[in-house]
């Protein structure tokens, strides 16, 4: 089945919110297009195969708009009253632009989409079920054979949220209401 | 905070226990279908994010204290990391030691074959399922604690709700 | 090559917004599409159009294999299921995307809670 037509028109409404997300005056809207970003790149993952990461990505995208929602409840950009500075917006675009060329000059060297070579994918497909007992072949490499990897990212995980834990504490620099609150 | 509208508790009242039981399905044969430790946990803790959202501060101030999510997070962690040392009993880091010995031998023949699409055939898949979930639904509930429940919220007006 | 480089569009958009702007909520919402960039990059990379389905095993695709043998049954799931190692590298980093954006949420409460506003320009000139 061809996919292509489909694949397009979902990178391009990705590229389309994302464009209206940067540029909302309003943060509550630019939060609520940036998670259409999201869903429609659940899409793309179901489209392409990829069933875990779609189920993942849809739910970690509610929990990005729970946590920005909370961040945002000023509601007001309040950035565009004073003049905007050209020279490092003009500076920005040509970067990007120059980034744009020199990654379509580097994609030529590239294997055409959708013929991947897969020299370490293809072991991992044929040994999975018989070594790990998993009919999933996702879940058998990310805790099977790649499961140090997996480790790693349960760490960072927890750093990155200890962090926020000890930003958002109440250790006090000056005696107020809140902390008699929560004895 | 405050809780929401009497259609929004009735709704989560009926409808709470069945997104904790989906997050559990998907914890649990996360790798027979498509899952994992990672969604399922992520559910979960949508899943109590709903409830604290829906019926206000003044259901979890009796029942969470404010280090409950964080002693579950570093208990789910501590749990991944045994269930990773633990392979020591089968002779190396992170070894799937409850799976057949003959299935890890170099070539895939008819007499090595360890699996059966059943719910326990699958060694430490299981178990680091679960503690994965454990840390995830605690870490994000906690975030979420951190950030709305023990932390009154200014609007724009300055007033704290 | 079409599809990569349009990824590499939705980056340098995120790229722009972490560049160029001046409000922190813009600059988080830059580092998330900045991610989905990333993350759609590395799936396009493992699709293959001979693939029906994802990397699932189901005792349907052993019957339709053909033969009883293990090995064969083996390469028949091998040859029509998409590449599964850049799923497992890419459910790592959204994973990980969440907490970093959780992370950037709570610095830009802590800032505005001193500052009292979310313009970096404003805080440069205040220099609390």
């Amino acid at each position: 089945m061809d996919i292509s037509l489909a694949l397009y028109l979902l990178i391009g409404f990705m590229i389309a919110s994302a464009l209206i997300a940067i540029e909302a005056r309003d943060l509550l809207s630019a939060v609520v297009s940036v998670s259409a970003a999201g869903a429609g790149l659940s899409i793309i993952f179901l489209l392409l195969g990829a069933l875990d990461l779609a189920i993942v990505q849809v739910v970690v995208e509610v929990i990005s708009l729970i946590v920005l929602i909370r961040a945002t409840v000023t509601r007001k950009d309040t950035t565009y009253d004073s003049r905007p500075n050209t020279f490092a917006v003009a500076g920005g675009l040509v970067f990007c632009a120059l980034l744009c060329a020199a990654c379509y000059w580097a994609f030529g060297g590239l294997v055409p989409f959708g013929t991947p070579k897969m020299t370490m994918g293809m072991p991992y497909l044929v040994n999975t079920f018989q070594r790990t007992g998993a009919p999933n072949a996702v879940a058998g490499i990310i805790l099977d054979f790649r499961g140090y990897d997996t480790l790693g990212e349960a760490t960072v995980i927890f750093v990155a949220i200890i962090g926020a834990y000890v930003l958002l504490r109440h250790v006090g620099r000056k005696p107020d209401a809140r902390h008699d609150a929560h004895r | 905070m405050r809780g929401m509208t009497l259609i929004v508790r009735t709704v989560t009242s009926l409808v709470s226990a069945f997104i904790l039981l989906y997050g559990i399905y998907i914890v649990l044969y996360g790798h027979l279908s498509p899952g994992g430790g990672f969604a399922g946990g992520v559910i979960l803790a949508c899943c109590v994010i709903l409830l604290v959202l829906a019926f206000g501060k003044k259901f979890v101030d009796g029942l969470i204290s404010e280090r409950a999510p964080y002693l579950w997070d570093c208990l789910g962690a501590l749990l991944f990391l045994a269930i990773a040392l633990a392979g020591y009993y089968g002779g190396q880091f992170f070894y799937n030691f409850l799976v057949a010995p003959e299935s890890h031998a170099a070539p895939v023949t008819a007499a090595n074959v360890a699996g059966n699409y059943r719910l326990f055939s699958s060694g430490i898949i299981l178990p680091c399922n679960i503690a994965i979930g454990i840390k995830v639904a605690a870490c994000l509930f906690g975030v979420f604690a951190v950030l709305a429940v023990f932390r009154p919220m200014k609007t724009q007006e300055g007033e704290t709700r | 090559m079409i599809p990569y480089f349009l990824a590499i569009v939705l980056l340098a958009v995120g790229v722009y917004a972490i560049a160029c702007k001046r409000n922190l909520i813009k600059v988080i919402i830059g580092s998330m599409i900045c991610e989905y960039a990333v993350n759609l990059f590395l799936i396009l990379m493992g699709y293959r159009w001979t693939a029906t389905g994802a990397p699932i095993r189901t005792p349907a695709m052993d019957k339709a294999a053909g033969s009883a043998d293990v090995v064969q049954r083996a390469q028949h799931f091998a040859n029509i299921s998409v590449d599964a190692l850049p799923q497992a590298l890419i459910l790592t980093s959204i994973v990980i995307g969440l907490g970093m954006t959780a992370l950037l949420a709570a610095m830009a409460i802590r800032l505005h809670e001193k500052y009292g506003t979310f313009d970096v320009a404003e805080m440069r000139k205040l220099q609390g």
